[in-house]
C-alpha cells in the first residue's frame, strides 16, 4: 500500500525528467542552455563536494534567519501594542496599511542606496518584507482573545504580567504563528531576488545569477533545486513542528 | 453614537500619525545629516512624481509593467483555471499534477530569472514568463481546492433535478468553486506584482516601473525611486480594492456565498 503511494507520487517526476532528457538529447536547444539531467546532477555533486554549494546555501539561510528574527521580534511587539492599546492602533495602522501593498523587492534599490551593497541591506530588506504579515496577524490575534478569558483571569487575581503570559500570549498564538509563517514565506520569495541585486559574495541567489555570465545552466538548475528544497523544508518541517509543540498540544488547534 | 465618536477619533489619530511621519521624514531630509540625493524632501518626491506623470514617462513605464503583469496573469489563468478544474474532477489528473505543483510551488519565481534570461533573452518574454510562473500555482491550487470543496449534496440535488453534465458544470461547479477561484486570483496578482517588479530589475529592458527604480539607483535619483514606489503601491492597492473587490461583489457576494466584510 505504502509503495503504491510512493510510486504514484514519483511517477509524474519520472515522466517530466524523461521528457526533459529527451528534449536535452535531441539538442533542440544548445546543450549549454538546456543540459541533460546527468549534467545537472554532476554539477550538484561537484559543487557539493567542493563545499561551494553548502557555503552558498548556509549564507542564504543565515540571512533569512537574521532578517526574519528581527521582523519577528519587532513585529510581534508592534502587533501586541496595537492590539492592547487603542492609541497605538490608531497611530500605527495607517503607516502599516500604507507600507504593506508595496512589494518588498521594489524597495531593494532604495535599501541598497541607503545601506550599501551587501549583507546589511539584504537582512534589513528581508526583515522589512516579513514584518507586515507578522504585525497584522499578531494584532488580529490579540484582538481575538476572548474578553471572557481576560475578565476571568483578572477576577482570579492575575496581574498584568501574568495576564499577558498566561492569557493574551497563548490566546493570540495561533494567529501569531500564521503571521510568522506568512512572513517567512514572503521573505523567502524575495530573498533570492535581493541576493542577485545586492551582489553579496555568497548566497544561492548570487550563485545562480553569477552562473548566467558563464552560461552555466547546469549550476543554475542545481541551485534552483536546492532553493526549492529549502523552501519546502521551511514550510513543512519548521512550522508544523512549532505548531505541534504549542497550539496543537494546548488543544487550540487540531 | 459611541461608535461614531470612536471612528472619528481613529480618523483624527490616523491623520496625525501620517502627518507626524511625514514631518519626521521631511525634517530628517532637511537636517543635512544625509546627502539630499539619498533622502530627498517630500516636495522633491512630489515634483518627481508630477513631472513623471505630466511628461508621460512614468505613465509609459506603468503601462509596460501593467502589460507584462496582465499578459502573464492571463496566461496563468488560461492554464491554471482549466487544469485546476480537471484536477478537481479527475483523480488521475490530480495524481499526476499535484506532486509536480507541490514541488514547483516553493521555488520563488525570481529564482528562475537567470534561467529564463538565458532561454528567452532580456526583455518582455522573460518578465512575462516569470509573472506566469508566479501566478500559475496560486491559481491552480485554489481552483483545485474550490472544485473539490463543492458540496456533494448540491451535485446530487442538481442531478436529481435532471441537470446534465453540462449544466451541472455551469450552474453548480463553477459558481460553487468561485470563492476559491477569486481568492486564487487575488493571491496570483499579489505574487505576480512582486515578480514583475523583480523581473524588470534583473532582466532590464529599459521599460517598466521596476527598471525605473533600478536605473534610478545608478544616478542616485532617490526622488524618482520614491515616486515610482508610490505608483507601484497605488496600483497594487487599486487592484486589490477596486478590481478584486468589485469582482467579489458582482459574483460571490451577490450569490450569497460569502458575506460582505465590515467595510
Amino acid at each position: 500500500m505504502r509503495w503504491r503511494a510512493v510510486a504514484r507520487t514519483a511517477f509524474p517526476f519520472v515522466v517530466v525528467l524523461a521528457l526533459w532528457e529527451i528534449v536535452a538529447r535531441l539538442r533542440i536547444l544548445p546543450p549549454r542552455l538546456f543540459p541533460t539531467v546527468e549534467t545537472i546532477v554532476a554539477a550538484f555533486v561537484r559543487l557539493t563536494a567542493s563545499g561551494a554549494l553548502p557555503h552558498h546555501a548556509a549564507d542564504t539561510v543565515l540571512r533569512l534567519i537574521a532578517g526574519f528574527a528581527l521582523a519577528a521580534i519587532a513585529g510581534i511587539a508592534i502587533g501586541i501594542a496595537m492590539g492592547r492599546s487603542r492609541l497605538a492602533e490608531d497611530l500605527a495602522l495607517p503607516l502599516v496599511s500604507m507600507g504593506a501593498p508595496i512589494p518588498g523587492i521594489a524597495y531593494a534599490p532604495l535599501f541598497l542606496l541607503w545601506f550599501g551593497l551587501g549583507n546589511v541591506s539584504t537582512v534589513l530588506l528581508v526583515g522589512f518584507v516579513s514584518i507586515f504579515p507578522i504585525i497584522f496577524n499578531t494584532w488580529t490575534g490579540v484582538k481575538a482573545v476572548k474578553e471572557v478569558w481576560v475578565r476571568s483571569a483578572l477576577a482570579m487575581g492575575a496581574d498584568d504580567r501574568r495576564l499577558f503570559h498566561k492569557v493574551i500570549l497563548p490566546g493570540a498564538l495561533p494567529y501569531i504563528l500564521t503571521g510568522l509563517r506568512l512572513g517567512l514565506a514572503q521573505a523567502w520569495r524575495i530573498l533570492v531576488g535581493v541576493e542577485m541585486l545586492a551582489a553579496v559574495p555568497w548566497g544561492l541567489g548570487w550563485m545562480i545569477f553569477g552562473a548566467r555570465e558563464f552560461l552555466n545552466t547546469d549550476v543554475m538548475l542545481a541551485g534552483v533545486v536546492v532553493i526549492g528544497t529549502i523552501g519546502l523544508t521551511l514550510e513543512n518541517l519548521v512550522f508544523k513542528r512549532l505548531e505541534d509543540f504549542t497550539v496543537v498540544r494546548w488543544g487550540m488547534m487540531t | 453614537m459611541r461608535a461614531l465618536a470612536d471612528r472619528s477619533r481613529s480618523l483624527r489619530r490616523a491623520a496625525v500619525s501620517l502627518l507626524l511621519a511625514a514631518a519626521l521624514y521631511d525634517s530628517l531630509a532637511r537636517s543635512g545629516a544625509f546627502p539630499p540625493a539619498l533622502i530627498p524632501t517630500l516636495p522633491t518626491v512630489g515634483r518627481a512624481l508630477i513631472d513623471g506623470l505630466l511628461d508621460g514617462s512614468l505613465a509609459a513605464h506603468t503601462l509596460y509593467t501593467l502589460y507584462r503583469v496582465l499578459l502573464g496573469m492571463g496566461l496563468a489563468i488560461a492554464v491554471g483555471l482549466p487544469l485546476g478544474i480537471l484536477m478537481g474532477r479527475s483523480r488521475a489528473i490530480e495524481d499526476f499534477f499535484l506532486p509536480l505543483a507541490s514541488a514547483l510551488m516553493p521555488i520563488p519565481s525570481l529564482a528562475w530569472v537567470p534561467v529564463f534570461i538565458l532561454w528567452f533573452g532580456l526583455g518582455n518574454a522573460t518578465a512575462i514568463g516569470i509573472v506566469f510562473y508566479a501566478a500559475l500555482f496560486p491559481m491552480l491550487l485554489n481552483t483545485w481546492s474550490g472544485v473539490r470543496a463543492v458540496n456533494p449534496i448540491w451535485l446530487r440535488a442538481g442531478r436529481a433535478m435532471g441537470a446534465g453534465a453540462r449544466s451541472l458544470f455551469w450552474k453548480v461547479i463553477v459558481p460553487g468553486s468561485s470563492p476559491f477561484v477569486i481568492t486564487g486570483l487575488r493571491q496570483a496578482f499579489l505574487r505576480a506584482w512582486i515578480a514583475v517588479v523583480g523581473a524588470e530589475m534583473l532582466a532590464a529592458s529599459d521599460w517598466g516601473l521596476g527598471w525605473v527604480i533600478f536605473d534610478a539607483k545608478e544616478f542616485l535619483k532617490a526622488d524618482l525611486m520614491l515616486a515610482s514606489l508610490v505608483v507601484i503601491g497605488l496600483i497594487g492597492f487599486a487592484f486589490e480594492r477596486l478590481v478584486f473587490g468589485s469582482l467579489e461583489r458582482a459574483t460571490v457576494q451577490r450569490w450569497g456565498m460569502v458575506h460582505a466584510g465590515k467595510d
